[in-house]
């Protein structure tokens, strides 16, 4: 893209804000991006939300408290507005689950941000949570995971997913899958929004590629 | 393919300093938390556990430090455990930069901190960690005794159950610390984890007895999703890849 290589010669660092809307280990995030080259800004202010070059929503803890934070901070329009727009979001963990219609933890549904179709909800899995260093299936296609080795692991925690990629493909995402007892939504890319389910920021080098990736296209 | 089992280097960290002496590696300072986390991280550590031995509230503040340091250091997640007496405590731990805490005492002593835990950030952030021995004849129905104070002082709780509730009530993972084997480099308590493994789905971490890589294998197939040790990595005597090694070897997935 014209603007990546004008930007990679001017030697300027896509600007990136992570939204701090309460919740999750923020640091990590921006340390990460940080290390994978970006100019990293961790805020609730919505105006550099929305004018930065990338967007990461994270997230760790429950789906309704999540959206609670972002609904307190009336942050999802500036989220829906970037896509949009066609410019990039990235959800991490709970931060992807927010992206989709609703997400059911403890027999309540919460209402999420519709930005992708379909839902959240507990793995059909007898070991929870889902904890550890884990292999994911790529599409041929993807940006977000080219160039991972075969047997490159992410570190994932959680109890719940979207495991319904149906839905996203004919919707015209990309769907990375992963397989915890029963298989799920690993990872998501469609046009300016990508998301993981997993912990880039945490997954070693593995977390560093997919972050270099995400940052390549801002 | 499945995940993978961790491989846990844990650090005894105590004023800021890592204690039970640490030899491996040629680090220009080893007692240094930080320098060792880094170490651990570079050597394919899938984890690091901190434990804040003394966990005095003098201590506090130094505790603090040395996670927000070593997260700034690491890229894999970061467990610390010791002295967690309240909800607040894990605010403050994770805003440090932890991404997990380990919660031992206070639970025994009030199990319902756990829920509380669970319900504020989630229950992937709570291990409880069991200091287990093998109990007096007729003690406990499993005939394995939670105790306090190192192993020192029995509680009359039994550790099998006590593992199942605090699963039921909220804890994300279990870290079961064999009392009996630790130190003795005779392997891992493998009949505590795979009793533990029977009434808990929540991932279980085996503790204590690990000497040579040889023992490990064998506490994944009794039931462990991770194995942490400390001295045998400290001392030299073991490196986190070979462990890894004699992991995949027995047909156990590694990263």
């Amino acid at each position: 893209m014209t603007t990546d290589s004008a930007r990679a010669t001017a030697g300027v660092r896509p600007r990136v804000v992570v939204l701090d809307y309460g919740s999750g280990n923020l640091r990590s995030a921006e340390r990460a991006l940080a290390r994978a080259g970006a100019e990293v800004t961790v805020t609730a202010d919505l105006t550099a939300a929305a004018a930065a070059d990338g967007l990461v929503v994270p997230g760790v803890g429950a789906y309704a408290a999540c959206m609670a934070g972002i609904d307190a901070l009336r942050a999802g329009p500036v989220i829906a507005d970037r896509v949009a727009a066609g410019r990039p979001v990235l959800g991490i963990c709970v931060g992807m689950q927010v992206l989709f219609e609703y997400g059911e933890e403890h027999g309540v549904v919460s209402k999420g941000l519709g930005l992708l179709p379909g839902g959240v909800t507990r793995l059909a899995a007898r070991r929870l949570p889902h904890m550890g260093w884990n292999t994911v299936d790529v599409p041929p296609a993807s940006r977000l995971l080219a160039g991972l080795p075969a047997d490159g692991r992410f570190y994932f925690v959680h109890s719940y997913a979207a495991t319904e990629p149906a839905g996203l493909v004919a919707a015209g995402a990309l769907v990375t899958t992963a397989t915890h007892e029963t298989s799920f939504v690993a990872a998501v890319e469609r046009g300016p929004l990508s998301a993981a389910q997993f912990h880039p920021e945490k997954s070693a080098d593995t977390g560093a590629l997919l972050l270099r990736n995400w940052l390549a296209h801002l | 393919m499945t995940v993978a089992v961790r491989v846990i280097p844990c650090l005894d960290v105590d004023a800021g300093r890592v204690v039970k002496g640490v030899n491996f590696l040629d680090l220009r300072d080893a007692g240094d938390p930080v320098e060792l986390a880094a170490a651990y991280d570079e050597a394919g550590a899938d984890e690091l556990t901190f434990l804040d031995v003394t966990a005095s509230s003098d201590n506090r503040g130094t505790m603090l430090d040395v996670v927000r340091r070593t997260a700034e250091s690491v890229f894999i997640p970061l467990t610390v455990g010791g002295g967690i007496r309240q909800v607040a405590d894990v605010d403050t731990l994770l805003r440090a930069g932890a991404d997990k805490v380990g919660v031992n005492t206070a639970a025994i002593a009030r199990p319902e901190l756990i829920a509380e835990i669970a319900d504020r950030f989630g229950r992937q952030v709570l291990v409880l960690s069991l200091d287990v021995r093998r109990a007096a004849p007729g003690t406990t129905a499993s005939g394995f005794e939670v105790t306090t104070h190192g192993g020192r002082r029995g509680t009359g709780l039994d550790a099998v159950d006590w593992a199942r509730r605090a699963a039921e009530l909220g804890a994300g993972e279990l870290l079961l610390n064999s009392m009996d084997a630790d130190g003795t480099k005779s392997g891992f308590d493998l009949k505590l984890i795979t009793a533990v493994r029977a009434v808990a789905d929540v991932p279980v971490v085996a503790s204590g007895g690990a000497g040579a890589a040889r023992d490990f294998p064998p506490a994944v197939a009794a039931g462990a999703d991770a194995v942490l040790a400390a001295s045998v990595f400290h001392f030299g005597e073991l490196t986190v890849g070979e462990v890894k090694d004699a992991l995949r070897g027995a047909g156990h997935p590694v990263r």
